[in-house]
């Protein structure tokens, strides 16, 4: 049983789906990504899905999934790369992944996490600040 | 009966081929504004109708053209209008190109026949015939003339929906015209790939040529828009004229967090802000350059 491997980078989770992505290998990734966000305290996930050429409602709401899972274990998704016959197939689905970000390419991706992950750390020094005067 | 009547019209044109080739082409040139087809063309294309004319009467002994045995004269006709389309003829040409053959003809049959219910039946007959060939050439005509059409409208759109780079990181997309699903769909598929080729952060759509904006337009507007951001672009839409923003409320369109903006300098302004941007003046206000009163003289 083949699985999408999920790269660690310091406080980032990197996803890259190269492969034909079928229900079933979609729902491992939700699973492992969920246990490796969970086992890493990791802050990102990053999803490149430039290879990806077709995808399906199921593939849709999967990347939706897993977006929630990752707010709900407080780390932020960008989703890079998608072609613009998926962005299109997607949109003509009604499914437009509210809550999701994206980026035109890893690089852009990563700088907006870095920036996701910076703004909250330094929300977090507020806090801790403000408890220390306490 | 039909088949008697085909049969004494075939010999009839046997006969006398000659005289009424030579009196249908004298027709056609008075029809015909000159220049436009020269007469040894016209009388080729007259002789090669009433050959196929007179071997379709011959052997099918038919007067309905829809038949096997008038698949040449179809053919022929189908040519010579659709090359008449082509060269600009008027449809009322066109057809006549067919009907001048009746005077003619009547002319044949009344000289070749002395009983009246014959020639009648006769006439009948040829009117008939003729008048099918003519509904068909003026058809023929129409079609070849609705796939220039077509085709120009095909054209229209691929030349209608340029994306332009404004600077690095923003694209341009000014659309003109009215906005129809088939090309909203060329729009977006061209705006997407664009954006993929050039990376860029964000994309103006410059409605400043759209006439009317209605629920579809802003629907398919929308799509593109949520379809970039998908992509990681996000989209301003500018060139909003005041008619258009009251009939967008008036109609209750939802355009959501879309940004947009008036004018496609204020869209810019703010493109070139969110890559981090930004335009200002070099020097005050009318104050001259160094050098510049010498550039202007030149």
């Amino acid at each position: 049983m083949d699985s999408i491997p999920i790269l660690r980078m310091g406080p980032v989770l990197l996803v890259s789906i190269q492969v034909d992505m079928h229900d079933r290998l979609a729902l491992t990734l939700q699973e492992d990504l969920s246990d490796a966000i969970t086992a890493n305290g990791s802050k990102g996930v990053l999803i490149d899905i430039s290879a990806l050429g077709v995808v399906d409602s199921f593939m849709g709401r999967m990347l939706a999934n897993i977006a929630g899972i990752a707010r709900v274990l407080d780390a932020a998704t960008v989703v890079v790369g998608m072609q613009p016959a998926v962005a299109i197939t997607l949109v003509e689905l009604g499914l437009s992944l509210e809550g999701v970000r994206t980026a035109l390419n890893i690089e852009k991706g990563m700088a907006l996490l870095q920036a996701a992950v910076a703004e909250r750390d330094a929300v977090l020094h507020v806090m801790d600040d403000a408890d220390g005067t306490d | 009966m039909p088949e008697l009547n085909a049969s004494r019209l075939a010999t009839l044109l046997d006969q006398r081929f000659d005289e009424l080739l030579a009196a249908w082409t004298a027709e056609q040139l008075q029809v015909v504004r000159r220049g436009q087809i020269s007469a040894s063309d016209m009388r080729a294309q007259c002789r090669e109708l009433l050959q196929a004319i007179r071997r379709a009467l011959a052997a099918g002994a038919s007067t309905r053209i829809d038949g096997q045995s008038w698949a040449a004269a179809r053919d022929l006709l189908g040519r010579v209008s659709s090359q008449r389309a082509q060269q600009g003829f008027p449809s009322s040409e066109t057809a006549m190109f067919v009907l001048s053959l009746k005077r003619p003809l009547f002319d044949a049959l009344r000289r070749a026949s002395d009983d009246a219910d014959t020639l009648a039946a006769d006439i009948w007959t040829v009117t008939d015939l003729l008048d099918q060939l003519a509904l068909f050439t003026t058809e023929t005509y129409l079609r070849s003339r609705e796939a220039l059409i077509t085709r120009q409208q095909e054209d229209m759109l691929e030349l209608s929906t340029p994306v332009v780079k404004l600077w690095d990181g923003v694209l341009a997309l000014p659309m003109i015209g009215t906005l129809d699903s088939s090309r909203t769909q060329i729009v977006m598929e061209s705006l997407l790939q664009r954006i993929v080729e050039t990376g860029s952060d964000v994309a103006i759509l410059d409605i400043t040529g759209v006439p009317t904006v209605d629920t579809l337009t802003a629907q398919h507007l929308l799509k593109t828009v949520t379809a970039a951001r998908l992509m990681g672009a996000e989209c301003i839409i500018s060139g909003i004229r005041p008619q258009i923003a009251q009939t967008i409320v008036q109609l209750g369109v939802d355009l959501g967090d879309v940004v947009t903006k008036a004018t496609l300098a204020d869209a810019f302004k703010l493109a070139l802000s969110r890559i981090g941007l930004s335009v200002g003046r070099v020097r005050p206000a009318g104050a001259p350059a160094l050098g510049a009163a010498p550039a202007a003289r030149d």
